[in-house]
């Protein structure tokens, strides 16, 4: 192997193709547990029970996935790229994570600190930039943001503790 | 005339001073959207469309809170040609078959006649669209008043046999997807019964996915997680546009009228029927290039091959709406969220718009001409502003569009959980892409998954659960069998192929 350790495949497009075709069938098999569970037959005036619908959506979605599972099985061995290199991983996952956590932190500190600190974070950890003006766009951003949604649009948005003692509550 | 009058009424509705404020916003809005990463027609539409519901609440304002989406819409296709030829980087799918002849006309110095040109044909094909509506639209909602459930029924089944036929997407990954719409469409309260479906005893759940979050996580966040892969760094041409560039490129587009006819025609066609803008726009690159007396250039620099596509691109994305407002059923992802806008202001999307809401459509359809000039202006007169926007470095630009999306989602119902679902959304989004599974029919799908099944359900109820009745007239017979026929496209393509082989 010539390329270094980033440009090493972490998955193959066979492995993704089969995680994910598993993930569909899981998926259709909840559906139709559901729809079985609400009945999908047919029920006299009122027609088709709740069920009826979804229970086919489900089936769909379990053949489908079956056949894009053994597709997958029988995917060439040559024809197997790279699905994600180790280095675009990283970088992917360096985002997502804390994406994550920002989605968390919204419910307990409110959307408008937790959206300065994933700023500042993604401006520092993958901008490099001094932390001065780190500071200045995160908070300006949101100041900005809340103007515009609290006060031009007038829809609120969550809030936490620093909001309260601010009393912009 | 009767169309030119209602059209001269429509007129009388768009141009107050407010609604043509609300043009010029929402095109600047939607070039930015446009041309940043992660934000395109759809989830742009979809982030700003509840802060329309207040707008949509006042008397004559449905029709301001479309007038403002729409030309987000015409802003957002707009843009997808500035980042393609200065940048490489196709800010739109539809756009991507511009940066082949577009990106070489900028590498030579000459961005400004690709811009121009670009822009101006992107004008033409879409005011031959808006023309096509004008004109088909009271026809066709006319015919389609009509329609019984099964004929509905039997409209929704074209539509997604349609994307399975047309789809370069393997077949069995277009149905997973679309199919994988219906189900997250039927979480949540049952619209016949009021029976609660796959909720597992969530009160997240009890309303159902909204299609806005979907929209969001799938082409936002999915989007900006597939440019970081890329590592990405933005290296681009210079813009200048000046009066004299614009008037000499002018004075070259009249000699491919034909290439702009034709572009047009396989626009309007592939826009109507959901096949949608991007393989319009590859097409009419294709058919362009078979045609030109000089094909063989193309590739390095033509500016035919930046007419072709572009045409192509707004005649379909603006003949999307089409089926929209006549119908109800949307031709492209965008399309989709502005009916599900349609849907929240209480309006109902169909052929009875055309008889109860005359204001409200005629309105639209004389701001989609309105909107398309003031489109063209901000566009000619703007473009280094939004190139400038571009160089905005990526870790601080991707960071606030993350947040912008996160509002979006969380605006639509007022829940937090809604965020969380945008993250999921968002790693499908990225998965999807990268494996193939479509996303706009998964899209589709979620938004007309309710209305589908119970016009579904009611077609059964008629006929006592026989399917025979979706061949029992004429008219939704043949819709049938033309979906049938779609629906197994890729298999009758594959023996004709092996029989003309042997």
């Amino acid at each position: 192997m010539t390329e270094g350790q980033e440009g090493r495949a972490a998955f193959r497009h066979k492995s993704a193709e089969l995680a994910v075709a598993a993930l569909f069938f899981i998926f259709g098999a909840i559906v139709i547990t559901d729809s079985v569970r609400l009945g999908f037959g047919w029920q006299e005036v009122h027609g088709p029970r709740p069920g009826y619908f979804p229970f086919y959506i489900g089936l769909l979605i379990c053949i489908c996935a079956t056949i894009n599972f053994v597709r997958a099985l029988l995917l060439a061995p040559d024809k197997n790229k790279t699905f994600v290199q180790v280095g675009q991983l990283r970088l992917v996952l360096t985002v997502l994570i804390p994406t994550a956590i920002y989605a968390a932190l919204v419910t307990w500190i409110g959307i408008y600190v937790s959206s300065a600190l994933f700023i500042a974070f993604f401006m520092r950890w993958l901008g490099k930039y001094d932390w001065w003006k780190v500071a200045a766009v995160s908070v300006t951003t949101m100041v900005v943001f809340y103007v515009i949604f609290e006060k031009w649009f007038q829809v609120p948005l969550p809030k936490g503790p620093l909001e309260s003692l601010l009393g912009l509550n | 005339m009767d169309e030119l009058q209602a059209l001269a009424h429509g007129f009388g509705v768009a141009l107050s001073l407010k609604n043509i404020a609300l043009m010029f916003t929402g095109v600047i809005l939607g070039v930015i959207i446009g041309v940043l990463p992660g934000l395109g027609g759809a989830n742009g539409v979809a982030i700003l469309l509840p802060l329309t519901f207040g707008m949509a609440q006042t008397p004559g304002g449905a029709t301001s809170a479309i007038i403002l989406l729409s030309c987000i819409y015409w802003g957002a296709l707009f843009g997808g040609a500035i980042t393609s030829i200065l940048f490489n980087i196709p800010g739109e799918p539809w756009s991507v078959a511009t940066t082949f002849d577009g990106y070489p006309l900028a590498q030579q110095g000459r961005a400004g006649t690709a811009l121009t040109a670009a822009f101006t044909s992107s004008f033409v094909g879409a005011f031959v669209a808006v023309i096509v509506i004008t004109f088909l639209s009271p026809v066709v909602a006319n015919f389609a008043l009509e329609f019984g459930p099964p004929e509905f029924f039997a409209v929704y089944l074209l539509t997604f046999c349609a994307f399975v036929g047309t789809s370069k997407e393997p077949a069995f990954k277009t149905i997973a997807a679309m199919m994988l719409g219906f189900a997250l469409a039927a979480v949540g309260t049952d619209t016949v019964t009021g029976t609660l479906r796959l909720t597992f005893g969530s009160t997240h759940l009890l309303t159902g996915f909204d299609f806005l979050v979907c929209v969001i996580g799938l082409f936002g966040i999915g989007e900006i997680l597939l440019t970081l892969e890329e590592g990405l760094a933005f290296r681009g041409a210079n813009a200048k546009i000046n009066v004299r560039v614009v008037l000499d490129t002018w004075k070259e587009l009249p000699r491919y009228w034909l290439t702009s006819l034709r572009s047009s025609a396989v626009g309007c066609f592939m826009g109507i029927v959901p096949g949608g803008a991007t393989p319009a726009s590859f097409m009419s690159y294709g058919v362009a290039r078979r045609f030109s007396p000089d094909g063989d250039k193309f590739g390095s620099g033509k500016v035919e091959g930046v007419v072709a596509p572009e045409t192509a691109a707004h005649a379909a994305g603006t003949s999307a709406l089409l089926p929209m407002i006549t119908l109800g059923v949307p031709g492209s992802p965008t399309a989709a969220v502005l009916l599900g806008g349609l849907m929240i202001w209480g309006l109902q999307p169909g052929p009875l718009l055309f008889v109860e809401q005359k204001d409200f459509v005629w309105g639209l359809i004389a701001s989609m001409y309105l909107g398309n000039i003031a489109g063209l202006i901000v566009v000619l007169t703007c473009v280094p502003l939004f190139a400038a926007i571009l160089r905005v470095p990526f870790s601080v630009i991707a960071p606030i569009i993350m947040v912008i999306c996160a509002i979006g989602s969380f605006t639509v119902k007022n829940a937090i959980f809604d965020v969380w679902m945008m993250v999921v959304f968002g790693v499908l989004g990225y998965l999807f892409k990268k494996l193939q599974y479509p996303l706009a029919p998964l899209v589709l799908a979620v938004v007309l998954g309710d209305n589908a099944e119970s016009s579904f359900r009611q077609a059964m109820l008629m006929s006592q659960g026989d399917l025979s009745i979706l061949f029992s007239k004429k008219l939704v017979g043949f819709m049938t069998t033309l979906a049938l026929i779609l629906l197994f496209w890729p298999l009758i393509s594959w023996a004709l192929a092996k029989v003309r082989g042997k």
